[in-house]
């Protein structure tokens, strides 16, 4: 039912490789088109190579993880293609959190503990937006914090003076600042408590009603993905096995291992995973024989 | 599927939990305030029933596992195995813990790195049972690894916990929990930290134990759907108190107090796909 708008980021045949020995390739030939104003789910277990990916997109890729082949195109809302494989220096400084920002897994925690929250967001435009006033920026931050539904009062606050969740908010509200056409948010509820979870994800979804940026949200929590997102993309060993919309993938599954990490998954209200008291079945003996692998 | 065992079903018994109180003093700077972590919680385990305890972090459920698991001693109230009073030290604190082991939710950090899976599960058994011959500890350790599908028991009894996936590891943890003998199992986030694909596996296996030994275990989750497929009855706590508790079904389906409703509205359902995203369009306008 949703509308495919215009590309905005398109990954063709992306490879990243860890060069340690032996090497690990951690992402093989991963294809990916994100729409502007989707919500685009990138589901996996640990070490499937779905973080890698995203710092692959982003160019945040470190030594020894190298990409060893792809193309990442990001086509900007003025109508200009950008090879993001092909920048550098100043070019590649505009790219990054400009257009497409992240927020980290984990990163309630990476928010400096001796900087209040008004340097850290000012921080953002003295080094992407050089030469704008202090008021502007004073006044932008207090803009981003109400945007995402924390007192801008609290600009004064240390982070540890912040819930989890708070602090979580203060990381999106970073990502925000400069207007980006993509969010790519890798775990971003994954360590809060579900009612916490919740008013993240819902401020997530108003924002991108409101604001229009296209998402891809990185997390092992299917159901979650199933629920919020518009598309989903399957990952697995580095390879994205399937793609498709959220409601295809859910009703149905192509992919073997899309099949077998569905029923990981009892189903909170429906039938499925009362096998859990009743007894093995033939699907979930295949899960309990990965356990044992 | 499952080797039998050696030791027959156990006689019927309970564990229970009445009135159960624990308050930290909070110390900041020169204030003290006391945090009711849990307020008068009363719950009961009995042979072959599973009973769930639900709630978000800091609700208090770990603390009630630590209180089973004489690892924290409360304020007050008391525990009772059997009907009768449980000992807090000596022989009666070892006598209480054979039959009352825990899970725990980090299987990186509950096992030893230096020895192997053999000595993990040797010990608890020659510490229970000290009239063990060495071939009969042997024989009971494989045994134990074979019933939590570790197999070749052998093979795996020389490995060493870094050699084992997280699931293996889990598997293991659970063996020593039953090395005793223990009857029942206080299991506090068992799976939370596995990859996903393979927390089914390791639930079903305590299942299936569960009901082959007739454990009585307290399952403490976050998750709402594997506790009402997995448990009889499940118990919400918010705040240190249980503010409803029932039969699994009944409590998932049909639930009474605004907290439980809260907490199952949080919880993703892709039974729900899409409908969040109309709402907050709706909302928007």
């Amino acid at each position: 039912m949703t509308v495919l708008g215009q590309a905005v980021l398109t990954a063709t045949n992306v490879s990243i490789d860890y060069e340690v020995d032996p090497p690990v390739q951690a992402v093989r030939g991963a294809s990916l088109t994100l729409h502007r104003g989707e919500i685009l789910g990138l589901a996996g277990e640990s070490g499937c190579g779905k973080t890698t990916l995203a710092y692959g997109l982003n160019r945040l890729l470190k030594a020894p993880a190298v990409m060893t082949g792809g193309e990442v195109v990001f086509h900007d809302a003025s109508g200009r293609d950008i090879d993001v494989v092909q920048l550098d220096g100043e070019a590649l400084r505009a790219y990054r959190w400009d257009k497409v920002s992240m927020v980290f897994q984990g990163s309630m925690n990476s928010l400096n503990p001796v900087m209040n929250v008004r340097k850290q967001l000012h921080d953002v435009f003295t080094t992407h937006r050089k030469g704008m006033p202090k008021a502007a920026r004073e006044a932008r931050s207090a803009e981003l914090l109400s945007l995402v539904g924390v007192d801008p009062a609290r600009l004064s606050s240390f982070p540890h003076e912040l819930s989890g969740g708070m602090r979580q908010r203060v990381m999106i509200a970073m990502a925000l600042a400069l207007d980006p056409q993509v969010m790519i948010m890798d775990e971003p509820t994954t360590a809060l408590d579900v009612v916490v979870q919740r008013g993240i994800v819902r401020e997530i979804m108003r924002l991108r009603e409101r604001l229009g940026f296209a998402v891809i949200f990185i997390t092992h929590d299917l159901p979650l993905l199933i629920e919020i997102s518009d598309r989903i993309a399957i990952m697995l060993e580095g390879e994205i096995v399937e793609q498709g919309d959220a409601a295809s993938i859910f009703g149905d599954p192509r992919h073997p291992y899309t099949k077998r990490l569905l029923q990981s998954f009892p189903s909170l209200r429906g039938e499925g995973g009362a096998f859990i008291r009743t007894g093995v079945t033939g699907a979930t003996a295949a899960v309990a024989e990965g356990g044992a692998a | 599927m499952t080797a039998e065992t050696s030791s027959p079903p156990v006689a019927a018994g309970s564990l229970r939990a009445e009135a159960l109180q624990k308050d930290f003093r909070l110390r900041s700077g020169v204030t003290v305030r006391t945090l009711h972590a849990v307020r008068g919680v009363s719950l009961e385990l009995e042979p072959g029933r599973t009973v769930a305890l639900v709630g978000e972090s800091g609700s208090g459920k770990s603390t009630i596992a630590r209180m089973f698991a004489k690892l924290e001693s409360p304020t007050s109230g008391r525990i009772l195995l059997d009907g009768r009073p449980s000992a807090n030290r000596g022989r009666g604190l070892a006598a209480y813990r054979r039959d009352v082991q825990m899970v725990f939710q980090d299987p990186f950090g509950s096992l030893n790195p230096f020895h192997s899976i053999r000595h993990h599960l040797e010990r608890p058994i020659r510490l229970h049972h000290p009239g063990l011959s060495t071939a009969e500890v042997r024989e009971r350790t494989e045994e134990l690894l074979e019933r939590v599908r570790l197999s070749p028991a052998a093979k795996f009894a020389e490995r060493r916990p870094h050699e084992l996936s997280g699931g293996q590891r889990q598997r293991v943890a659970i063996a020593r929990a039953l090395a005793p003998g223990a009857r029942f199992i206080i299991a506090d986030e068992p799976v939370s930290m596995l990859d996903v694909s393979i927390r089914l596996g390791v639930l079903n296996l305590l299942a299936e134990l569960q009901r082959q030994e007739r454990l009585g275990v307290l399952y403490i989750t976050h998750d709402l759907a594997t506790a009402r497929h997995f448990s009889d009855e499940i118990l919400v706590m918010y705040r240190g108190e249980i503010v409803e508790r029932g039969p699994s079904e009944r409590v998932i389906l049909d639930p009474q107090h605004v907290y439980t409703k809260t907490l199952l509205d949080a919880a993703a359902d892709p039974d729900r796909l899409g409908q969040l995203r109309d709402e907050v369009r709706r909302e928007a306008g």
